[in-house]
């Protein structure tokens, strides 16, 4: 196509996703208690708020704690459930491959009342478990298909070399395999982690009113009026992702693990 | 060693954890909202054991078919606009050179991983009296005064746009790059101009795609929740806005089961939908 105006379009492009974030950041430095852009005064008063005042402390500890421990969750059932359909082609191992995929695959608010019948059912509704267990589950689609994804990237001959080396099954995974696949599984643990981080409507259906993580935090203060310490919450969590998925980019294989994530999804 | 069938409990050891995760905390959830959604419900949030249909009979009321096409008509809508605008900017980005087409997509995620919160709240901003971009459009001499756009239906619109805009590039961003460079040279090369091009050989040889690809920011849309609670007014409200009222505010569980499981047949229809097309793609190159 013609270069100037693929230029322009990808300039309009880069405006639309990037112009909502630049308001954010050029509110949350205002210097008195007002959302006005272009900023009055510059200070970082609201950033220093949002690591001082409890109010947002304690959904920042329960975010990380939550997103933390529900990512470790969901790769000690994606990295065993992976290993397994790569090592043995078995109907079972494919059928459960699928069902790791379907959190993915339906409305959010599907699976989070699904969630919200099963804690109040076994009478865990409200605790921060209850959270973790559901965002393991809800998110363990992303490491299954990274991990999948390093598995099927191992060349089969150096296993067969270790294996005619002598190694057994133990040695070969402890030395071959696990290191191979260590960088993907890290993709994976990362993908999960911030999507936890920013998931809202399942930390909200299970346990929502006693477990107060960040979403929920903005979303109740909304409710309230909005507040520059909101700005700066939001700048935080856009440079977050930022860094890590930059990380992804420059160490990992990007465009490789998009591919499969979508396509995967899309041949099941 | 790869592709043997397991022998015994030992080669089993594996899977067992993550088929018990997953049939106890996924597949059993599920049935439980199955088994809810034909309770009746009693005063105080409690339910009753039955089992009738009188939920699903309750279900089409003349509110609840009036959000059901709400949703669907905002969401076609912005399935539509993503994937008018997503396919072209897939492609510009899969021509680029590897490091350029990393930093776009390493932006793309980042914008999809954010809460829909956050989202909502910037959007709102940028179309707000006293930060938004009518102020911009003031100073320029476009508008006499700075006015609010939010919440409206265009707000509604925008913000799902900006969510499923990321969503759409990453979806059409496998089969576009396995797209053969070759194609298009040849057609320019034979006399074709630039955009006929892409009209004729890339948009023509990616139909599949492109029909996978709207029934997937379709379906994706449709589920939102928070966005229309933010930038659109009550009439905005989608299907999972009132199923969550349902549950949460009205403590009528099973009602919001029934709305949640005729939800997920529409769903699921829609994804059966996708894997016939994808199926049924014509051109592929490898």
């Amino acid at each position: 196509m013609n270069r100037a105006l693929r230029n322009l379009f990808l300039t309009l492009t880069l405006l639309f996703l990037l112009s909502p974030i630049a308001v954010v950041g050029g509110v949350s430095l205002n210097a008195t208690k007002i959302l006005v852009f272009p900023p009055q005064g510059l200070s970082l008063t609201w950033y220093s708020e949002l690591f001082t005042e409890s109010s947002w402390l304690i959904p920042i500890k329960n975010s990380l704690i939550i997103a933390t421990f529900s990512s470790l969750v969901a790769i000690s059932i994606a990295l065993p459930l992976a290993y397994f359909l790569w090592r043995y082609r078995v109907f079972y191992a494919r059928a459960l491959f699928a069902l790791g995929l379907s959190p993915f695959m339906l409305p959010p608010v599907i699976t989070a009342l699904g969630f919200l019948s099963f804690w109040a059912t076994v009478g865990l509704y409200g605790q921060m478990t209850a959270t973790i267990i559901s965002h393991a589950i809800f998110f363990v689609t992303l490491p299954l298909v990274t991990i999948s994804l390093g598995f099927e990237s191992i060349d089969r001959e150096i296993i067969e070399a270790a294996e005619t080396m002598g190694a057994n099954s133990k040695v070969v995974f402890r030395t071959v395999v696990f290191p191979l696949v260590r960088s993907y599984i890290v993709s994976g643990y990362a993908f999960c982690f911030v999507l936890s981080l920013n998931e809202y409507i399942v930390a909200y259906m299970v346990s929502g009113f006693t477990v107060e993580t960040l979403p929920i935090k903005i979303f109740n203060a909304l409710r309230y009026g909005y507040t520059p310490v909101m700005a700066s919450v939001t700048v935080v969590f856009v440079l977050l992702a930022a860094l890590i998925f930059g990380l992804i980019g420059r160490f990992g294989d990007l465009p490789r693990l998009l591919g499969a994530m979508t396509s995967e999804n899309r041949n099941l | 060693m790869i592709g043997d069938k397991p022998k015994g409990l030992g080669d089993h050891l594996p899977i067992i954890y993550p088929a018990v995760m997953l049939g106890v905390f996924f597949i059993i959830p599920f049935g439980i909202m199955l088994t809810i959604s034909f309770f009746k419900r009693q005063s105080g949030g409690f339910y009753a054991p039955t089992f009738d249909l009188h939920n699903y009979q309750n279900l089409f009321t003349p509110h609840f078919a009036r959000v059901l096409v709400f949703s669907i008509f905002i969401s076609a809508l912005c399935a539509v606009i993503s994937v008018a605008v997503g396919f072209p900017f897939t492609y510009f980005i899969t021509r680029m050179r590897r490091k350029a087409q990393v930093v776009w997509l390493v932006m793309l995620i980042s914008v999809l991983s954010l809460s829909a919160v956050i989202i909502g709240f910037a959007w709102s901003l940028i179309l707000s009296q006293t930060a938004g971009i009518s102020n911009f459009f003031v100073r320029l001499g476009l508008m006499a005064h700075p006015t609010s756009w939010s919440p409206s239906f265009w707000a509604l619109l925008c913000g799902l746009c900006y969510v499923a805009f990321p969503y759409t590039v990453l979806v059409l961003y496998p089969p576009l790059s396995r797209l053969d460079p070759h194609l298009p040279e040849a057609a320019q090369t034979l006399g074709a101009s630039p955009i006929k091009t892409f009209f004729t050989v890339v948009v023509g040889s990616l139909r599949g795609a492109i029909v996978a690809s709207l029934v997937m920011v379709f379906a994706f849309t449709l589920g939102t929740y928070v966005l229309p609670q933010i930038l659109g007014r009550p009439q905005h409200w989608t299907l999972s806005v009132l199923i969550t009222d349902e549950a949460i505010y009205h403590s009528n569980l099973p009602l919001s089961a029934a709305m949640a499981v005729f939800f997920m047949l529409v769903s699921l229809a829609l994804v059966a939908l996708t894997m016939r097309i994808g199926k049924g793609r014509t051109v592929e190159h490898k």
